[in-house]
């Protein structure tokens, strides 16, 4: 069967579902949402639909992206656009049943917005919704919308056409035309993705040529290419066989999280799926090319992010970064033949690039970073999800329209990009646009796509030391700088939050980070050091409170804090006595009751469990109580 | 337990370089890698013992001991973290009497943290087999592990 007639039956496939007079259900069933309970609200849909005889159909789909919403459920009624649900349990579950399946009446209440060319009601269109209205949806172009289980439902919607439009092309061409789109590498090291294809494709080195896949997500906080994997698998296969049909690769390997068991499953089905249609194995698209995909799950090391790193490991080694300088490994990579490695949403753009042009993909962004951003936005932000934005769009827009505000009207204090290797930017830079050299200049990195807000409860010491006690764990060990570096970093911070920091800390710090980035053998090593020296240039009078004052203005540093009872406010109700896990808490009923502090462990649920109208349980700096017990 | 690593072991002969996928399916099968395990594995693919232990030692998903019955992951990521993770921990670690990486004396529970679940919306949270505790505070964990018990 030629591509055009796979084409024309997976749109006849996909035209039924919409036109069968149906209601259509499409649950988030992503790892975000069956979190939230997803499979569960599956099951209340089919109890009820199949009790109550109603004639509709359940899709589970991947994650939309408003994971704060979740589970999400998205409702198409015949000649209606889809109406997007939020938090549905099981309970809104059967309530949406009776009130929209059945009776009509749609409760606006719950719903986010439609997905369709009008609103219903009072329901917007979900693209005009603040959330969603800078959006620009590329790489999760159809996650949450298709089942990724289906290929004819990737194929009814533009998939693998671009891979049937490059099996045409010359390979210099494909490789000229992303060169021209200005595609440059998602992971986060933003080097240009057509300059690396074109070097692996002109290699000098004659051996057989692999392409891999940088699937290891290994950022805290970072969930953006489990999302792309779960929720639309071939977007990435069609990107790596396109890779392969370019540089003249037979083999590629995805390097997976062994953490992501549902993308590696999704993965498994799409691979097969792809066999069966003849987009991988031998003569792909009737062409003499062959192309073979093997998973490969990444046994958790945060340092197989690094390519040279990656490739050891697939090899069955120590996963230890190669040391520069070092061939290229478009030269010499996975078993010392020429690789070509990109992240995930690297290869997921390329086949629209192909299918629409270099000027399409440019067409949003900046000079140079073009196409979209996609983002983990998460933290102390009312919408915690994934976005997709256009380069460039400032970390304001970002915070406070797509991701609406502070949570509870709380105070901005930082965001954090680019994880462990990031920094944290202060509410003076929130102007700056989010591309990979403006991030660059402001002391942070664009990443892999890693967004987290910070409010004033947020200790920008303790976010330090949080993050080199990652990066130390995580070090492999083999260079020195980075080894012992990070570790003495990690001493130093600890003690600042300890309370036992001492005078010429800071420039301590400062020396290491510089060190450390100068000596290193990779990048783990040569950027372990940012989340330090940013904070110290944006928050350095953090430090200094911490240091000289022994105050943790965050009331987050343990050793710096108390938790004590406002004599004024106690009316010893007991709740607090009672929760207490160490009884620390004395005091009889309807009499004031007092901390032991010399028990007390600081878990804060005395704080926690005090009625609200007393709000007698305060979270005091240790000075502040010494001079009161003074 | 030989004959189980066997039937795992016998298409790797001399295939070191899919140590890593072999070591993970030796886990999947035994819950850990006991050092007659390792031994085997040294035989099978022909790589030394010490290579095999330097492999599996280097990455986070090895363990070396048995786990308990229930496994507990603290998240640990970044938006866990400035959502209060190290109180969930300290508080996990107390009702469980254990610390990170330990398995209780009943063998009911192994601790563990993790760099990051993701489901970050959901912070702070922990993962108790294939369940997600979510939004979770000190007082939400006393309730969790004693609804358990």
């Amino acid at each position: 069967m030629t591509f055009d007639e796979i084409q024309k039956q997976a749109i006849e496939k996909w035209d039924k579902i919409r036109e069968s007079g149906q209601t259509l259900v499409m649950v988030g069933t992503a790892t975000c949402g069956r979190s939230a309970g997803a499979l569960n609200v599956v099951k209340t849909f089919a109890k009820e639909f199949e009790e109550k005889g109603i004639d509709a159909h359940i899709m589970e789909v991947g994650c939309m992206g408003p994971c704060h919403a979740e589970p999400l459920v998205n409702i198409v009624k015949p000649n209606l656009p889809g109406v997007c649900f939020r938090n549905v349990d099981e309970k809104k579950a059967s309530i949406l049943v009776d009130s929209y399946i059945v009776n009509d009446e749609l409760p606006s209440e719950y719903a986010l917005g439609t997905i369709g060319d009008r609103g219903i009601g009072d329901v917007p269109r979900l693209e005009d919704t603040p959330a969603f209205k800078a959006q620009v949806k590329r790489v999760f172009r159809n996650c949450g919308l298709i089942d990724p289980t289906n290929i004819d439902h990737y194929i009814a919607n533009e998939g693998y056409s671009g891979l049937a439009k490059a099996i045409e092309m010359k390979p210099v061409d494909i490789v000229e035309e992303l060169k021209k789109s200005g595609l440059r590498g998602r992971g986060g090291g933003g080097f240009p993705a057509g300059r690396k294809w074109e070097a692996c494709l002109f290699t000098s080195n004659p051996g057989e040529r692999y392409v891999v896949c940088n699937a290891d997500e290994g950022d805290p906080g970072a969930f953006m290419d489990r999302s792309v994997l779960e929720g639309d698998p071939h977007s990435l296969l069609e990107g790596m066989i396109l890779a392969g049909y370019t540089v003249g690769s037979k083999k590629g390997y995805i390097y997976v999280r062994a953490e992501y068991p549902l993308a590696v499953e999704r993965l498994e089905t799409a691979i097969s799926q792809a066999h069966e249609k003849g987009f991988l194995g031998k003569n792909i698209m009737g062409t003499d090319f062959e192309y073979e995909i093997e998973i490969f799950q990444g046994a958790g090391a945060f340092v197989c992010g690094e390519s040279t790193a990656l490739t050891l490991s697939i090899e069955g080694k120590r996963g230890m970064p190669k040391a520069a300088p070092r061939p290229r490994t478009t030269e010499e990579g996975l078993f010392d033949q020429p690789t070509l490695l990109n992240n995930v949403k690297t290869f997921a753009s390329t086949p629209m690039i192909i299918k629409r042009g270099a000027e399409w993909f440019a067409s949003v962004g900046t000079e140079k970073s073009t196409g979209t951003a996609v983002f983990a936005l998460t933290g102390n932000v009312v919408n915690c999800g994934l976005i997709e934005v256009p380069m460039g769009i400032s970390l304001r827009e970002i915070i406070y329209d797509v991701g609406g505000g502070m949570t509870g009207g709380s105070q901005f204090k930082a965001v954090q990009t680019g994880g462990p290797s990031g920094g944290c930017l202060p509410e003076s830079l929130l102007d700056t646009p989010t591309d990979y050299d403006s991030l660059n200049d402001a002391g942070s990195i664009m990443g892999s796509g890693g967004m987290v807000v910070m409010d004033e409860n947020t200790c920008m010491v303790d976010v330090a030391r949080y993050f080199l006690d990652f990066t130390e764990k995580e070090s492999c060990g083999q260079c020195v700088p980075c080894r012992l570096g990070t570790k003495q970093m990690l001493e130093i911070l600890t003690s600042i939050t300890e309370g036992k920091g001492k005078p010429g800390d800071i420039d301590f710090l400062l020396e290491l980070g510089e060190g450390i980035h100068a000596g290193s053998l990779c990048g783990l090593g040569q950027t372990a050091a940012n989340p330090v020296l940013s904070t110290i240039r944006y928050f350095r009078d953090e430090y200094e409170a911490h240091i000289h004052g022994k105050d943790c203005p965050a009331k987050v540093c343990k050793a710096l804090i108390a938790y004590d009872i406002s004599p004024e406010k106690c009316k010893g109700c007991g709740i607090c006595l009672k929760s207490c896990p160490v009884d620390a808490i004395s005091g009889e009923k309807k009499k004031l009751h007092s901390i032991d502090h010399s028990k007390c462990i600081k878990c804060g649920v005395c704080l926690e469990k005090c009625p609200k109208k007393f709000t007698a349980v305060e979270c005091v700096s240790q000075k502040q109580l010494m001079e009161v017990t003074e | 337990m030989k004959e189980r690593l066997s039937t795992i072991l016998e298409p790797y002969k001399g295939r070191g370089d899919r140590l890593v996928p072999i070591l993970q399916m030796v886990q999947e099968e035994l819950g850990y890698l006991p050092d007659e395990a390792m031994i085997e594995i040294a035989d099978k693919t022909g790589l030394p013992e010490s290579r095999i232990y330097a492999v599996a030692s280097f990455y986070g998903q090895f363990r070396f001991t048995p786990s308990g019955k229930h496994k507990v992951m603290v998240c640990r990521g970044t938006a866990c973290h400035v959502k209060g993770a190290k109180r969930i921990l300290e508080e996990t670690e107390r009702h469980l009497g254990i610390k990170e990486d330990e398995t209780t004396e009943d063998m009911e529970y192994t601790l563990e943290t993790v760099a990051c679940i993701g489901c970050c919306a959901l912070a702070p949270c922990v993962m108790i087999d294939d369940d997600v505790e979510a939004n979770l505070t000190p007082r939400k964990v006393t309730e969790i592990f004693e609804e358990r018990k």
